[in-house]
């Protein structure tokens, strides 16, 4: 019995595998987009700017060093959890090719969160050499990070991005019932940029939208995972925690969601 | 053994239906009214394993559907179908393994990528080994006459080309049941007959069934012997390509020449005149008249050559949809 889902896994693992060296090849074809892509994540290191020229509010809570520290952070979580799904799903459905993914011995999802993963993959020299060019130009921005933080830092990103992902595969379903869904990724964004900490630090909000961002998922998927890398006092746990909660929740109504769509397809054609 | 089975098979689609304009919409968004239409109505039919049978029809008579539920990618809306011994509507991944469908208009392989990219993308998630892999693309590819093409971007492949790369995907896990929907959509007559001798051999070699839908009756003479026809989801016909003929015309056209001038009239009690000249006349004969009357003018009348040949396909079925569409 282990040994037929060890067969299996072995078939998952070389099929995830062939599905990342072709996207990663994709992504090589595409280097100029990828070096925009990187370019357009360069948010945080604008509002660093910003927020070191006016440090007024902030400086009570982040002194100049860690608000630096914090937004260079930002800057890496935020390119290491750019998500797309929702605009290739809906290319793929109205160009007709999810008929044959669907026909194929593998979910069409996996196909999805695999080339992001090549995508991010393909983006680590890019984001390593952006930040060498950053610290040659303001040394002083330069700190080691402990090892721990690393680490936990590193997972934080990975479930960050997997949250994130999940919730645009919530949305995309939305290609099921309606024809423009890509829109819906417009309205997301404005959440994320407002109570993601991408602007500015959580913890500088006024306690009611501060309390009100807590039961998102947004502070989650980029604040808290940039405070980790910063080496900032947060509840490295709990934030994880909190993390896999989101991940189950979005699992769970993603599936639900994929199952009721593919009934209105299987009815409605494509 | 029966490789694919279809009973009462019907397929409707709900159409919600706006009016134009911003009433329309309002009206659009509080009460929708929708249509029904009868793609296909209650067909039967079963094909055996290893037959190829072509599927044709006019636009909008329902063949696309049929396809996609045959193959699972949408459900019927009453009907049973079993396809190598599975209901495609599961989806199981074994039924999947033994089946694939070819769509001319629709396309899977990445278009900024090599085709050798997608094809190994396919081969890991089919689970088929390296070294088989590589057997099989160059089998596969020999067949297809493809080899350099397969390393060259999609996007700078002739259609032609493209259309093989295509195949070659589409056929990579030897699937034993092709659906294949106008697999020749667009290509010139070289591509054409190259698809089809493909076609022909994979058939041979894999003992594969092949049910296929094209707007080209070459395709459909050159490949099968069998041929359904379908007609506002109705099946109109099942059965050989020279039963269909006969059902549709009750003539023979037969062109005789003679080395003597006869007067025209002569020749009316045979059949009714199509067309003559001097030393020729074209003959419409009623199918069972014709061995009778020909012996009859070749005793009587010095012939030099003879032609008898049923109508060509193409227009007989176009003149009787479209005989079907005015009424
Ligand atoms: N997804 C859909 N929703 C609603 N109606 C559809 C859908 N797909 C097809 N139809 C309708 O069903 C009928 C049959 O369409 P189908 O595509 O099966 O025809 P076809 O025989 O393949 O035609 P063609 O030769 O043009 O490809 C048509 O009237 C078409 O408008
Ligand atoms: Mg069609």
């Amino acid at each position: 019995m282990s040994n037929k889902y060890s067969l299996r896994l072995r078939k998952f693992i070389l099929a995830a595998r062939a599905i990342l060296i072709a996207q990663y090849s994709l992504m090589i074809e595409y280097r100029a987009e990828i070096v925009l892509w990187a370019l357009s994540g360069l948010l945080p290191l604008i509002m660093l700017a910003l927020w070191q020229e006016s440090q007024s509010s902030i400086s009570s809570i982040f002194s100049r060093d860690n608000l630096s520290r914090y937004f260079i952070s930002a800057f890496i979580v935020r390119q290491f959890t750019a998500v797309w799904v929702m605009v290739t799903f809906e290319e793929d459905t109205i160009e007709g090719r999810m008929a044959p993914y669907l026909l194929q011995p593998i979910a069409p999802f996996w196909r999805y969160y695999l080339s992001h993963i090549a995508e991010q993959i393909s983006r680590i020299p890019i984001v390593i050499l952006m930040l060498i060019i950053l610290i040659l130009f303001s040394p002083n921005l330069f700190w080691m990070p402990g090892l721990k933080d690393v680490v936990m830092g590193l997972i934080a990103i990975y479930l960050a991005f997997s949250v994130r992902f999940m919730l645009h595969w919530n949305f995309s379903m939305l290609c099921f019932w309606t024809e423009r869904s890509s829109s819906v990724e417009r309205l997301l964004m404005i959440p994320y940029l407002f109570l993601s900490g991408l602007l500015a630090p959580i913890d500088s909000f006024p306690a009611f939208i501060k309390s009100f961002a807590l039961f998102t998922p947004f502070p989650y998927i980029l604040y808290y995972p940039s405070k980790i890398i910063a080496g900032l006092e947060v509840n490295t746990l709990s934030v994880l925690m909190t993390l896999l909660f989101w991940l189950t929740l979005f699992t769970c109504t993603g599936r639900l969601l994929w199952h009721f769509g593919l009934k209105r397809y299987s009815a409605m054609g494509s | 053994m029966i490789s694919i089975d279809v009973k009462g098979l019907s397929k409707n689609y709900q159409i919600a239906e706006k009016e134009p304009g911003l009433r329309g919409s309002l009206k659009y968004l509080f009460l929708r009214t929708s249509r029904e239409v009868k793609a296909v109505q209650g067909i039967n039919f079963s094909i055996n394993e290893g037959e190829m049978v072509g599927f044709i029809g006019p636009n909008g008579a329902g063949k696309t559907t049929t396809l996609k539920m045959l193959c699972g990618l949408i459900h019927p809306s009453s009907g049973l179908i079993s396809v190598a011994g599975y209901k495609p509507q599961r989806r199981s991944p074994k039924f999947l393994r033994k089946i694939t469908l070819v769509m001319g208009q629709k396309q899977q392989l990445i278009w900024d990528l090599p085709p050798i990219e997608s094809l190994l993308v396919n081969a890991a998630i089919y689970g088929i080994s390296e070294s088989e892999t590589k057997r099989r693309i160059k089998n596969l590819g020999e067949m297809l006459e493809l080899d350099d093409e397969l390393y060259r971007p999609v996007r700078k492949l002739s259609l032609g080309q493209r259309m093989k790369a295509e195949l070659l995907a589409s056929l990579l896990h030897l699937p034993s049941v092709l659906f294949l929907d106008e697999p020749t959509l667009g290509l010139d007559v070289n591509s054409q007959i190259r698809v089809r001798d493909f076609l022909l051999e994979y058939n041979r070699k894999y003992g594969a069934t092949i049910f296929l839908t094209s707007h080209y009756m070459a395709d459909i003479t050159s490949l099968c012997e069998r041929v359904l026809v379908l007609h506002k989801g109705n099946l109109f016909h099942d059965g050989s390509m020279a039963s269909l003929t006969e059902k549709l015309t009750p003539y023979r056209s037969v062109k005789i020449e003679f080395s003597n001038l006869y007067p025209l009239s002569e020749f009316r009690k045979y059949g009714s005149i199509h067309e003559s000249n001097d030393h020729y006349v074209h003959l419409l004969i009623p199918r069972e008249r014709v061995i009778p009357n020909i012996s009859e003018i070749l005793e009587k009348y010095s012939v030099t050559d003879l032609e008898i040949k049923d109508p060509p396909i193409e227009n007989l079925i176009s003149r009787l949809f479209l005989k079907d569409s005015k009424k």
